[in-house]
């Protein structure tokens, strides 16, 4: 279990150092993923005790964002002052943009497949 | 409240051990009424801890910095949590390749459609240019987003809580789009959650299937990318 904690984080870390050397406009964690990626690639399957690790994160990964969220308490005036687009925006903004998201990739992904 | 149990509370309140706590105890919480209410959208189980938890900020006057003293342990997850979307990713390899060309238009159409809805509403109904370039990043992952949002002169935090509150309304609604706009397939609804609202929409995506979590994931990596490529590009151009 350890080893694989330590293997995700020095995904990250290999990550987050090719971001700095690159100047890529990319967080390290992405780069960490394509990494892991890679390995799992070479080495032809996911070990048990790493899905255990990967499963736990990925389970509660809602969780995470939680702490950036209650950051909406710094912004209280900014946002009541501007509540009807920043509603807008978010609100419709989001809901436009899965449909048109979903619609174009299920099109695509049917023509493909026809092919 | 006696002086002895006051002392107690100064001393608790700026400990991480208590914020970080609640935090957990809350999120468990919102999670058991989200399946009690059979998963209404409006128990969205980070939109309810969002809410519990400022409510309480605001009443015991906690200041956000001692709050994310305790509750930043849990953040600095997000990095490792993001490296094990590898393994959803690595078992949907052979999908991934066949629908690559549908990924790519997908990507372009949804990142340019969230960008272009979140400006431009918020500029039709009279937002500030502060408003409106925190909000440009709103559909990609928050250290990303607050990345975008310092480079064309947003507000990095508040572009954060754009993010979240775009999750959470991708994750509570986007089922009901979807179904509404007859979006079927496992795939296409994975994507438009990974595009539409990053990790919050991942996880959502997670919930429903394998197949889903999957795409969601890599859209949401893509998404990432993408935005910071291109929005930067479209200020430039606007200014």
């Amino acid at each position: 279990m350890l080893a694989y904690i330590t293997l995700l984080l020095g995904c990250q870390l290999a990550g987050e150092v090719l971001v700095r050397l690159s100047g890529l406009p990319i967080p390290g964690p992405v780069v960490g993923m394509v990494i892991l990626f890679i390995g799992l690639v070479v080495r032809g399957r996911v070990p048990v005790e790493m899905e255990k690790v990967t499963g736990t994160l990925l389970r509660y990964l809602s969780l995470l964002f939680v702490p950036a969220g209650v950051g909406v308490v710094v912004h209280l005036k900014r946002l009541s002052d501007a509540i009807l687009p920043v509603a807008g925006a978010v609100i419709v903004g989001t809901l436009i943009t899965i449909a048109v998201t979903g619609v174009v990739m299920q099109r695509m992904n049917r023509k493909g497949a026809a092919e | 409240m006696t002086p002895h149990l006051q002392e107690l509370w100064v001393y608790l309140s700026t400990t991480p051990l208590l914020w970080l706590t609640l935090t957990l105890v809350v999120f468990q919480g919102a999670e058991a009424l989200f399946r009690r209410s059979g998963a209404n959208p409006l128990c969205n189980p980070v939109l309810l801890s969002v809410s519990t938890l400022s409510v309480l900020l605001l009443i015991s006057g906690t200041e956000y910095k001692t709050y994310f003293g305790g509750a930043q342990f849990l953040q600095f997850l997000l990095g490792p949590a993001t490296v094990s979307l590898a393994v959803p990713l690595y078992r949907q390899f052979e999908a991934i390749r066949k629908s690559l060309v549908a990924i790519v238009t997908s990507l372009l159409v949804g990142s340019l459609t969230a960008i272009g809805t979140a400006v431009g509403i918020a500029y039709v109904l009279g937002a500030e240019p502060a408003i409106l370039l925190s909000l440009a990043p709103k559909s990609v992952t928050s250290p990303i987003a607050m990345g975008i949002a310092e480079q064309i002169g947003g507000i990095p935090s508040l572009a954060a809580v754009m993010v979240i509150l775009t999750g959470i309304t991708g994750a509570a609604f986007g089922s009901w789009v979807l179904d509404l706009v007859r979006v079927k397939d496992e795939i296409a609804r994975g994507v438009a959650w990974g595009i539409a609202a990053h990790g919050i929409g991942t996880a959502r995506a997670m919930h429903s299937s394998a197949v889903s979590g999957a795409f969601a994931g890599l859209a949401m990596g893509l998404n990432g990318l993408a935005t910071a490529l291109l929005l930067p590009a479209l200020v430039g151009l606007v200014r």
